[in-house]
């Protein structure tokens, strides 16, 4: 089943074209690592796929056309993850997380029983549930990385996208959330996350597609993008690859040319 | 407690001020009338001094401090919630400070003198001024930043416009008259402002009051806020029209009550969980809390004097606010 269908994109910040003709779908059960050099359009694909971006192009959701969706409708196909991580006012952590439920809930409706256990069941899979009742604007980074992406789990949407999640996260919250998106892709739904980190894409993505210059320069198994020539002409890195427990490691080492000799 | 138990406490005791501050805005005044005879009075068909002095006078003067409060403290939790900055009040968006030029140019032409409405009705088309250049500005799309400059805009040069009049007024009555006006009262206002006023307001109020739940998702940002379904366009239309309706006419009756739309749902806040969508109810009632007190407060201290309630919350608002701040320095820095 495809989640997300995008075809012919083109958006333009200013008079800056970003993304350019650019097609791309997403089908249930896979998790797409977002990969691409900064400014190559990672985050202006998932916000225009979010409709906070005017674009020209279709973008079909769960196969209905977004131009004409009502936020409310198109919150309950897609959850998103931003990458600023913003609380503006000292509420608990569960608050937070609960916000997630809104497009589920009806006018003034109170949260029911199955919102409650979704919520919980959101905070116990981001390791939130210790401080759940904590201010989140105290938190540290990590931990409020960590319950703003139980919030967008709390969304229980068919597709979500995250805008570089695992940025910030110790390397054991990185890998516990690589995870548990792969679980998520396993379960049915779809996950797309621009990644910065390489050999967290290389390990845990299904699907890996890079961006340069607003265009898809390639687009397969993790194994089959990362090459020494896609990094050395995308990216401009000599990169160590080798295997451990049948998936791939990616390393970056240096950069080519000149500069790195 | 539990949050929930603890809000409902908080809105019964908001609810029981509030309450209290109107009876005692009715009973407390120069002509000493007994508790009893006041209320007895306020629903008598006699037209004898008593009745008329409750009726005409303490009546609409307690109404308008009950609305006038409350509208300041529902818009400015709006406004804080919707904008995510602490700072943000009701006269931010430059609608209180049109509304006061609207009601200056009217005396200074003498129309408020011609025709008794002349001055409401005008403030009030100020406010739709500066509502409709803002919203142009800002555009649909909903951008805060843009809300703000717009409104700082729009207010410097109202505000520019009104020193002009007064610095053109034809004699120093109409100059102390403009004065007094900018001041804030709620002195000598009669039934016709409630009258005028009331339809403006509760129009406000409903837009204003629709918003709790897209609040609380701003709370994340606009961008997430707009990935949880909420309609940024239609948020934007709500805060900007709700405030200009309620504020606006506030304006128009009273002139300029500053601090309460800053001050109260700061003071709230932390007592309803920081949560935007709780602070609305707490803070409106909060709002006509203080008005309410500010307007006994002025009729106690200098009872012969005419002390105009916008000084006076002002003169204990600025300071409680510094304290605020002195308070919150830790977290801030």
């Amino acid at each position: 089943m495809t989640l997300l269908c995008a075809s012919g994109l083109n958006v333009s910040l200013g008079a800056k074209p970003v993304l350019r003709g650019l097609d791309l779908s997403v089908a249930a059960g896979e998790f797409v690592g977002l990969i691409g050099p900064n400014g190559a359009g990672k985050s202006t694909l998932l916000r225009a796929v979010l409709g906070l971006l005017p674009f020209t192009g279709e973008i079909l959701l769960d196969g209905d056309d977004t131009a004409a969706m009502k936020a409310r409708r198109r919150a309950l196909k897609v959850a998103y993850l931003a990458q600023e991580r913003e609380i503006a006012w000292a509420v608990p952590v569960e608050t937070v997380v609960a916000l997630g439920r809104a497009p589920h809930r009806p006018g003034f409706a109170a949260p029911t029983e199955a919102d409650r256990a979704i919520v919980d069941e959101a905070m116990r899979r981001m390791d939130v549930t210790s401080f759940r009742h904590r201010i989140a604007t105290e938190l540290s980074g990590g931990e409020k990385a960590r319950v703003l992406a139980a919030r967008a789990l709390a969304q229980d949407t068919p597709l979500l996208l995250a805008d570089e999640p695992t940025a910030g996260l110790d390397p054991s919250h990185q890998i516990a959330l690589m995870r548990l998106f792969g679980e998520l892709a396993a379960s049915g739904r779809g996950v797309v996350a621009s990644l910065h980190d390489l050999g967290l894409a290389a390990r845990w993505c299904s699907r890996l597609v890079l961006l340069d210059n607003g265009r898809i320069v390639a687009d397969g198994r993790p194994g089959e993008v990362l090459t020494p020539q896609t990094l050395r002409a995308v990216y401009g890195v000599e990169a160590f690859f080798g295997e451990a427990g049948g998936a791939p490691v990616v390393h970056p080492l240096d950069l080519s040319g000149p500069a790195g000799g | 407690m539990s949050g929930d138990a603890r809000y409902a406490l908080l809105i019964t005791l908001l609810c029981a001020a509030t309450l209290t501050l109107f009876a005692l805005s009715l009973t407390v005044g120069p002509a000493g009338i007994a508790f009893a005879d006041s209320i007895m009075a306020l629903f008598s068909d006699k037209a004898d001094g008593v009745a008329l002095i409750m009726q005409e006078i303490r009546l609409p003067r307690a109404l308008l401090g009950l609305m006038i409060g409350a509208t300041l403290g529902l818009s400015g939790a709006v406004l804080q919630g919707y904008l995510r900055n602490p700072l943000a009040e009701p006269g931010l968006l430059g609608i209180s400070a049109t509304a006061s030029l609207g009601a200056v140019l009217s005396i200074y032409t003498g129309l408020a003198a011609a025709f008794a409405l002349a001055l409401p009705l005008a403030a009030l088309a100020g406010a739709v001024v500066a509502v409709v250049v803002v919203q142009a500005m800002a555009g649909a799309r909903g951008n805060s930043l843009l809300i703000i400059l717009a409104g700082i805009a729009v207010s410097s040069f109202a505000g520019a416009m009104t020193s002009l009049a007064l610095n053109l007024s034809p004699n120093p009555f109409a100059a102390l008259e403009i004065m007094f006006w900018m001041l804030g009262s709620l002195t000598d206002r009669s039934m016709t402002h409630v009258w005028l006023a009331a339809p403006f307001m509760l129009a406000g109020w409903a837009m204003l009051g629709a918003l709790g739940r897209p609040l609380d998702a701003l709370t994340l940002g606009s961008e997430t806020a707009a990935s949880m379904g909420v309609d940024l366009k239609r948020v934007q239309f709500l805060a900007v029209f709700g405030t200009a309706a309620s504020v606006g006419a506030a304006t128009a009756v009273a002139g300029a009550i500053g601090f309460v739309g800053l001050v109260v749902p700061h003071i709230l806040r932390p007592l309803v969980g920081a949560r935007p969508s709780r602070l609305l109810l707490a803070s409106a009632l909060g709002g006509a809390c203080v008005v309410l007190a500010a307007d006994v407060a002025v009729r106690l201290i200098a009872p012969g004097r005419d002390l105009k309630l916008g000084v006076l919350t002002a003169i204990v608002g600025a300071p409680f606010f510094l304290w605020l701040v002195f308070r919150a320095r830790r977290r801030l820095t």
